[in-house]
């Protein structure tokens, strides 16, 4: 994929510099459950952060409170600057614009077309016209490499086709934060490397802040600036990848091989 | 017994006065109960127990009661309290009404099976609430309800006759009169069994017409 037509998905004159995300003493607890407890932890502008960990150590609770699908019991989570909790309703619509997600189940409207999919929320959100919001959304699909698809239904494509179509929805609103919550998880293995690869083209060719949940070490190790390690709700551990990759910080934690994390 | 075809014959011209009350009422009672149903099955999921509990109430019990003490309600109380409608219209109201509080739990059941990943994707793409309605849930629900949907227009249809307890004369009506007048039963109640036959079978087809159609 030639990197110079890329269209720049996360490109925005507004961007800001320094820190973008931050989330101070956050608590989730679901029942007696205490998935994050007192978290404190901070992500700059254009960086690509990996959280890893085992199950259920709270990293996928992180992007979901940052997309605003769960509420914090308490702490607060501001992104560039604006407070998105606690917030009204109406500043959390404003500051959810900065944040895009992509899921584990790919989650594309079937009722769509890959078009439609990827231009309703330009249109309907950003009051996109629809000639441009189409024009984009044809830009991203030769970005994710499916300009043949876009008249075709979700059903009628492969797991890895509807990620990337997934993808290519995300960025359609410009968003400047990107979480990828364990995108290829549900995906056959052949399909997986069609999608890492479109989003390392993503990581290098655009200046999107990047949130990733993932047990592919690979790309977490290609793609990272910097991994934390979560376990039980707290970070653990947090550095390049080069050093947690490391066969060091492997034997500090001996009962957990960064290779060998279970689903 | 023998079949005497001019009482077929003589009985055509009422049968066709009879079928045209009886798609009348199937077609204004299917729209009335396919719209009020979402209706209903919207304003249940309104978070606030002053709209659910009375909604809840009053959809359980015009559920529970029969029809027929429906339509004898409306038909002789209703003009009682100043409000006075024709019989077909009161009829068409009473079926549409009734079947509405089933078709309702047909839309819930469809709005709770459309997967919480669609809600979430909506979110993460700032979707207005009722964009989200009308643009993701609301078309994935409905397709995949219209078969149950298809079921009660049938069963709607086989409920037509009780309107005859309120003067109507639809199909079983005008068989009954001109029966009555002629004492010739056979021919007329054999013409609208085929008839009804007939209609269930157009209306199924109608049914799986629409289906494929928002097949996506």
């Amino acid at each position: 994929m030639p990197t110079d037509t890329l269209p720049n998905p996360g490109k925005n004159p507004a961007r800001s510099t320094g820190e973008l995300i931050r989330l101070e003493q956050v608590t989730k607890r679901f029942g007696d459950h205490t998935v994050l407890d007192h978290l404190d932890f901070s992500v700059d502008a254009g960086k690509h952060v990996t959280l890893i960990g085992p199950s259920g150590s709270g990293k996928t609770t992180i992007l979901r409170l940052l997309m605003t699908l769960l509420k914090p019991d308490e702490g607060t989570i501001t992104v560039d600057g604006e407070q998105l909790f606690p917030a009204p309703e109406k500043q959390v619509r404003e500051v959810r614009k900065k944040i895009g997600m992509v899921f584990q189940q790919f989650n594309l409207f079937p009722n769509m077309t890959v078009l439609r999919n990827i231009t309703e929320a330009p249109v309907t959100v950003l009051g996109m016209s629809k000639d441009a919001a189409e024009e984009r959304a044809r830009e991203l699909l030769e970005l994710v490499g499916l300009t043949d698809h876009l008249d075709k239904h979700p059903a009628q494509l492969s797991g890895g086709q509807q990620q990337r179509v997934a993808i290519a929805r995300a960025l359609a609103m410009r968003p400047q934060v990107l979480l990828l919550d364990e995108v290829t998880s549900a995906l056959d293995p052949e399909l997986v490397a069609g999608v890492l690869d479109v989003l390392r083209d993503i990581a290098r060719s655009t200046d999107i802040t990047m949130l990733c949940v993932t047990h592919e070490m690979n790309f977490a190790r290609d793609i990272s600036d910097q991994v934390l390690m979560f376990d039980s709700g707290r970070v653990i551990e947090s550095g390049p990848p080069e050093k947690i990759f490391s066969s060091r910080s492997c034997c500090t934690a001996p009962s957990r091989r960064p290779t060998s994390w279970p689903g | 017994m023998k079949w005497d075809w001019s009482a077929v014959s003589g009985f055509m011209p009422h049968f066709w006065d009879g079928l045209l009350v009886t798609l009348q009422i199937l077609a204004l009672g299917s729209l009335i109960s396919f719209a009020l149903g979402l209706v209903w099955a919207l304003l249940m999921r309104v978070p606030s127990r002053w709209v659910t509990w009375p909604l809840g109430a009053v959809t359980e019990f015009v559920r529970n009661t029969p029809l027929l003490v429906q339509l004898f309600f409306l038909f002789y109380v209703l003009p009682e309290w100043g409000l006075t409608f024709s019989a077909l219209a009161t009829g068409v109201f009473a079926i549409g009404l009734h079947y509405s509080t089933y078709t309702m739990q047909v839309y819930r059941a469809g709005i709770e099976a459309v997967p919480v990943g669609q809600w979430e994707a909506a979110t993460a793409l700032n979707l207005p609430l009722r964009r989200t309605w009308t643009a993701v849930i609301l078309p994935q629900a409905v397709r995949r309800v219209v078969p149950a949907l298809g079921n009660y227009v049938i069963s709607m249809l086989k409920d037509t006759p009780m309107v005859m307890a309120i003067t109507v004369l639809e199909l079983l009506g005008q068989a009954r009169l001109y029966s009555q007048e002629h004492f010739q039963f056979t021919e007329p109640l054999t013409v609208i069994g085929v008839a009804f036959i007939l209609i269930s079978y157009l209306a199924s087809l109608l049914m799986r017409a629409l289906e494929r159609r928002l097949a996506h």
